[in-house]
């Protein structure tokens, strides 16, 4: 039997099964999205597979009642994780009113629903990264102790918002986690064309934090790397970078063909080290999970993914001319 | 009641708003131990400390950006931009976050932020130290721009703009800083954004116009008043959303319309303000809209020959007005 690393960690059983759930949830939902586009159904996605490990890892290290989340378009497995349910997210896949996110006006990925304290995004890159030191200013200012994590793709790190974020960060020792999810591809250009130092954490000395790089197919160290950077950052000991590594398994989007720019070997070498699968085979090995349980699992999980398509795609769209509400307060 | 200068209403409206609710705290650069560059912020280092008066790194996206964030969280960030020539570097933080963020959150979340900064010429300030820079924010709903002509308005309207629900821009003229005195009553009023302001009532023209170019409008009034030309002067205070009400009825008035910024023409807030007399009063019009602006060059040159050539003042006003009502 394998070594068991999660109650080192001080992870029950049942949490790391709660872990495995999300991160296997957030891949089949996205799977169901593919098939939807790919049948015409809904317009857009863009994929969160190959980086649950990472956000599910990071996620279930927070404090899920009281933390808040910038996070960025891939992250289905932190908004799953943050409160945000199935048929939620499909409703936002089908664009239709009752999609919490934004009702329909933005696409999928663009996250937000303040009752789970997931802070609303957009599309233009990293601009996420100085609203999530926002919140981390207004919990020092508040006196109040929690942590902002906020999360964004190798390519992000070179957007000036980083720089300054970070930096604003690091000079006011706020509790904030900015977690660069690298997988390994911006698009179609790699990760050796996007940044010139080794890794991605080695930028953390720029900005006065520590920085750290870890397997991002590897929930567990995620955990405790995330973990150590909230308590560092609810003790008033300030902000820490972590770079996650893995891979991105599917094309940037449904409208990409990574075929264009990439070898499908690369691809196939990268899914033997998929998290859904080597996460899978540990929980086995630590018999955690049986086989009896993994397939109530994926009964379980098959059930919720089919409700909720047919509850979003019966749905209502939003009146047209609602598109003319909430420019401004209406309160006015 | 006291008499103040335009800057003064600016350092009282934030000890006010300060005192006032806590949630309210002020973001940028040079703005703690100095005051300000131009002393907006005197005196509220020593009276709130250092947590509410923050000095940050000089990096105008991050003042606006951070500032975004805790006003997502409910807190009241009014961000000073040291001149409204630096904003650009937080157009995207402005235009693609903080006016867009309960539109595309359904009315979720929202963006309760003042992001003041100081603008216009006259001060040997160059290209960089001069520019008036609203039409590039006055085209996104969800954003509010207030441009304040006198102390009495700089005051109402910086209140209201910090109690506002949603972003406000705030460009205070430089210009008018130290130039402009008034009366400033010591009590808490606010004015309302989004309203227009009748600064001297007229039968025979109507001038539009705000900021500093309102003083050379009324200055130039008086001396034509004298030749029996009476001026209607209508402030616009809020260049976007604009006060279409208030600018047709101005319009409609006088039938002579004579539009005033010291941005470039091309594009500006007066040319939006043409279309609105155009499309509402074409049969109460008895000339055609005209416009005074500087010149499309990109911005006032440092010697004085060139800035003095750019810059508006009120013999070029004057002249306008005399055009028009002889028209």
């Amino acid at each position: 039997m394998a070594e068991n690393r999660h109650e080192q960690l001080g992870l029950s059983d049942e949490k790391v099964l709660e872990m495995y759930r999300t991160m296997l949830l957030a891949r089949k939902i996205d799977e169901r999205m593919w098939l939807l586009n790919r049948s015409g159904k809904i317009p857009f996605v863009i994929s969160c597979q190959g980086q649950e490990a990472a956000q599910v890892g990071a996620s279930f290290a927070l404090d899920l009642e009281k933390d808040y989340v910038a996070p960025y378009y891939r992250d289905m497995g932190v908004v799953l994780s943050f409160g945000m349910t199935a048929q939620e997210l499909m409703l936002s896949g089908f664009a239709k009113a009752e999609d919490p996110n934004s009702g329909g006006r933005q696409m999928p990925g663009h996250f937000g629903q303040k009752k789970n304290r997931i802070i609303t995004g957009s599309s233009p890159v990293t601009t996420q990264v100085p609203h999530a030191v926002g919140f981390a200013l207004a919990a020092k200012m508040q006196k109040e102790d929690f942590v902002a994590l906020t999360t964004l793709g190798e390519g992000s790190s070179n957007q000036g918002d980083f720089h300054e974020a970070l930096n604003f960060a690091g000079v006011h020792k706020l509790p904030v986690i900015t977690m660069v999810e690298n997988n390994k591809y911006a698009i179609s250009v790699p990760v050796e064309k996007q940044i010139a130092c080794e890794k991605v954490s080695d930028r953390a000395q720029g900005y006065g934090m520590p920085g750290y790089t870890v397997d991002g197919n590897d929930p567990l160290a995620v955990y405790e790397v995330v973990k150590e950077a909230a308590d560092r950052a609810r003790s008033g000991k300030g902000p820490t970078l972590i770079e996650t590594v893995s891979y991105r398994l599917t094309a940037h989007s449904s409208d990409d063909d990574d075929r264009t720019y990439r070898e499908q070997e690369e691809v196939e070498e990268a899914k033997k080290k998929d998290s859904l699968i080597t996460f899978k085979a540990y929980l086995q090995e630590v018999g955690v999970l049986t086989e009896e349980r993994e397939q109530q699992l994926e009964d379980e999980l098959k059930k919720i993914i089919n409700d909720a398509t047919d509850y979003a795609e019966n749905a209502p769209y939003a009146e047209p001319e609602s598109a003319l509400k909430y420019v401004y307060a209406e309160n006015e | 009641m006291p008499v103040m200068s335009y800057i003064q209403a600016v350092t009282q409206a934030l000890h006010e708003e300060m005192g006032r609710d806590e949630k309210v705290y002020v973001l940028g650069e040079d703005v703690g131990k100095r005051g300000g560059v131009f002393r907006a912020t005197d005196g509220l280092y020593d009276k709130f400390g250092e947590e509410r008066v923050i000095d940050t790194p000089l990096a105008e996206s991050a003042i606006a950006g951070v500032g975004i964030g805790t006003a997502m969280y409910g807190l009241r960030p009014v961000a000073e931009m040291q001149f409204a020539d630096f904003i650009m570097p937080a157009v995207n933080q402005i235009l693609s976050e903080a006016s867009k963020i309960r539109y595309r959150s359904n009315n979720d979340w929202s963006c309760p932020i003042t992001i003041r900064a100081p603008y216009g010429g006259g001060v040997h300030g160059a290209l960089y130290h001069s520019q008036s820079v609203e039409s590039v924010f006055a085209n996104a709903p969800g954003l509010k721009i207030v441009m304040p002509s006198t102390p009495y308005d700089v005051k109402g309207l910086l209140k209201a703009a910090i109690r506002d629900d949603d972003p406000v821009l705030f460009f205070e003229h430089k210009r008018a800083y130290r130039l402009i005195k008034g009366e400033v009553p010591e009590d808490d009023y606010t004015l309302p954004i989004g309203k227009a302001d009748v600064k001297r009532e007229g039968s025979d023209i109507t001038v539009i116009t705000y900021g500093l170019c309102v003083h050379f409008a009324l200055q130039a009034a008086e001396k034509l008043a004298e030749e029996g030309i009476d001026a209607h002067i209508l402030d616009l205070r809020t260049v976007y959303p604009l006060d279409k009400e208030s600018i047709i009825e101005a319009a409609k008035k006088t039938g002579k319309v004579l539009l005033i910024t010291e941005d470039n023409l091309e594009g500006s807030i007066i040319s939006e303000v043409s279309a609105i007399v155009s499309e509402n009063c074409l049969f109460d019009l008895d000339a055609p809209v005209q416009r005074l602006a500087g010149p499309d060059v990109p911005s006032m040159p440092y010697a004085p020959s060139m800035e003095k050539y750019f810059m508006m003042n009120p013999d070029k006003v004057e002249k306008a007005m005399r055009d028009l009502a002889e028209f």
